[in-house]
């Protein structure tokens, strides 16, 4: 589905990672760990196509980055859901009609899919905000309602940066239940976060791979985590 | 084929979800608004005057070109003979309607305005006139100054060809810049709505990038302000194209001695003219902010 092959990539001063190779096959569950700084946005970045490798070869669902164009790359992210560390959201609208714009502007009838959207809101227990507008809801809110907004296409693969970053302890289980539960319908997931509890207790239901970035590079970790 | 009839869609597809994600802008809308007004309204009066000066100049020309005079100069004694002489001549020339020698009462009824009415026109030594009056297909003047020349030698041809060419030219130059105006003026509003839909893209940077993450298409984004920018301009353009057309509706009618400047208006089916404004400022209006909006989405990730 995402294939990186010795990929590398720098912002103008140095690299930032280098020989990075990874392939996401269909079902896995990744972690994406390492200091902060160290590349683990940029990783997630060039696995939507928001950024395309300087060096090396990124294919998404078996097609080079580069050889995509904006509209391609636009219907790939059709596929591919992400929950971003700072969601943004459009402020004038309210939080369900946030939730469902991949199916606003990918043209698919929003009134079919209302219970849908009822009951995804109800499960990220937004369903009492659904006419909020986005400044007014809380940093967990707000990172819900992406995870939302990133789910609601029925996405192939979900890739959250720090999707528990401003949740208390019981909400990221709720959360890491919901990408669990997504994992065992056969998407895949890879989720950048430095918080190892997350790691270990998600690793007691679903087996999945620990990758890190050390020194520019892309490891898989060892079993002691 | 498939591009055109996408761009005519989306100009067309009512009321949209693609409208909502951008949020209302209440400031730059009226500008937009009001500039595209003032400049329909300046385009009407551009319209108006071309049509006019070609009104002016097409009349001018067919006018004076349909008549011409002759004179006679000669000693007293052989002005009959050589006003005759003439008048064969142009009986014989192809091209001329009537020619018709003026008695000596009109003759000095031109000469009034300049030497008061009592000048005894017969003691003086003045030229004869004729009257030409041509038929559609005109006569050859070069051509008839020559017979002139050989029968009636005191005969001078004037076709008015001298004094009328320098004003058809004016009134076909004021006729060009009338148009050269209108696209000029068409030019203005592309760059200010083009100016206004680089604002509108500028401030709403996140709503494109949110769009962009959940795999909004270009096109889809584009839609969203390039609908809102055609329909303001056309509005716009309809409110001034009104006035405009009121205020020259408003201008006292065309009379004899007012000659050029109370001719300024539309006449008959020219009304139907203004009505191109509208639709032409949405389409200056729907380029420029599509162009706007393909330059701006290029340079984003």
């Amino acid at each position: 589905m995402i294939e990186l092959e010795n990929v590398a990539y720098s912002y103008g001063g140095g690299e930032l990672l280098s020989e990075v190779s990874l392939k996401l096959s269909p079902g896995s569950f990744h972690f994406l760990t390492g200091p902060s700084g160290s590349g683990k946005t940029t990783f997630l970045r060039l696995c939507y196509g928001a950024l395309t490798p300087t060096a090396g070869h990124a294919q998404l669902f078996g097609r080079d980055v580069r050889d995509m164009t904006r509209d391609d790359v636009a219907m790939t992210r059709r596929r591919i859901g992400v929950v971003h560390q700072d969601c943004q959201f459009l402020d004038h609208l309210p939080l369900a009609e946030n939730v469902a714009l991949p199916l606003i502007v990918s043209g698919r009838d929003t009134l079919q899919e209302q219970t849908n959207l009822k009951d995804l809101l109800g499960w990220c227990g937004l369903s009492h905000r659904a006419k909020a507008l986005p400044p007014e809801l809380s940093g967990g809110e707000r990172q819900r309602a992406a995870l939302a907004r990133a789910v609601i296409m029925s996405p192939d693969v979900i890739l959250a940066d720090e999707p528990t970053g401003n949740v208390d302890y019981e909400m990221s289980q709720r959360l890491m239940t919901l990408l669990i539960e997504l994992n065992r319908m056969g998407k895949t997931i890879m989720i950048a976060t430095h918080d190892l509890g997350i790691i270990r207790s998600t690793k007691s239901q679903v087996q999945a791979r620990v990758l890190r970035i050390v020194n520019r590079r892309l490891q898989l970790a060892g079993a002691d985590l | 084929m498939k591009a055109l009839r996408d761009r005519f869609n989306l100009l067309m597809s009512g009321e949209g979800p693609a409208d909502r994600v951008v949020p209302p802008t209440g400031f730059t809308a009226s500008l937009t608004l009001f500039a595209s007004a003032v400049m329909a309204f300046l385009a009407v009066f551009a319209l108006a005057l071309s049509l006019a000066t070609g009104r002016l100049a097409h009349d001018w020309g067919a006018e004076l070109a349909r008549s011409a005079t002759l004179r006679i100069s000669a000693p007293e004694d052989q002005i009959e003979a050589q006003t005759q002489a003439a008048l064969r001549v142009l009986e014989t020339t192809e091209g001329v309607a009537s020619a018709r020698a003026l008695g000596s009462d009109e003759q000095r009824a031109l000469l009034a305005p300049w030497f008061g009415p009592d000048l005894p026109v017969d003691d003086l030594p003045i030229p004869q006139l004729i009257e030409i009056v041509e038929d559609a297909q005109g006569f050859d003047a070069a051509g008839l100054r020559l017979r002139l020349q050989a029968e009636v030698p005191g005969a001078v041809l004037d076709d008015h060809s001298r004094w009328r060419r320098p004003l058809v030219r004016a009134a076909e130059r004021l006729r060009a810049l009338g148009w050269l105006s209108i696209l000029l003026i068409g030019g203005a509003m592309g760059a200010v709505i083009t100016l206004a839909a680089n604002a509108a893209l500028a401030a709403n940077a996140q709503v494109i990038t949110v769009l962009r993450l959940v795999g909004a298409r270009d096109v889809f984004i584009a839609r969203a302000f390039v609908r809102r920018f055609t329909i303001r301009a056309f509005v716009g353009a309809g409110i001034g194209m009104i006035a405009g057309c009121l205020a020259i509706f408003a201008l006292p009618a065309a009379q004899d001695e007012g000659g050029f400047l109370t001719g300024l208006g539309f006449q008959g089916l020219q009304w139907l003219w203004p009505l191109v404004v509208p639709p032409m400022a949405a389409v200056v209006a729907f380029w420029a902010t599509r162009s706007a909006a393909n330059r701006t989405l290029k340079d984003l990730a």
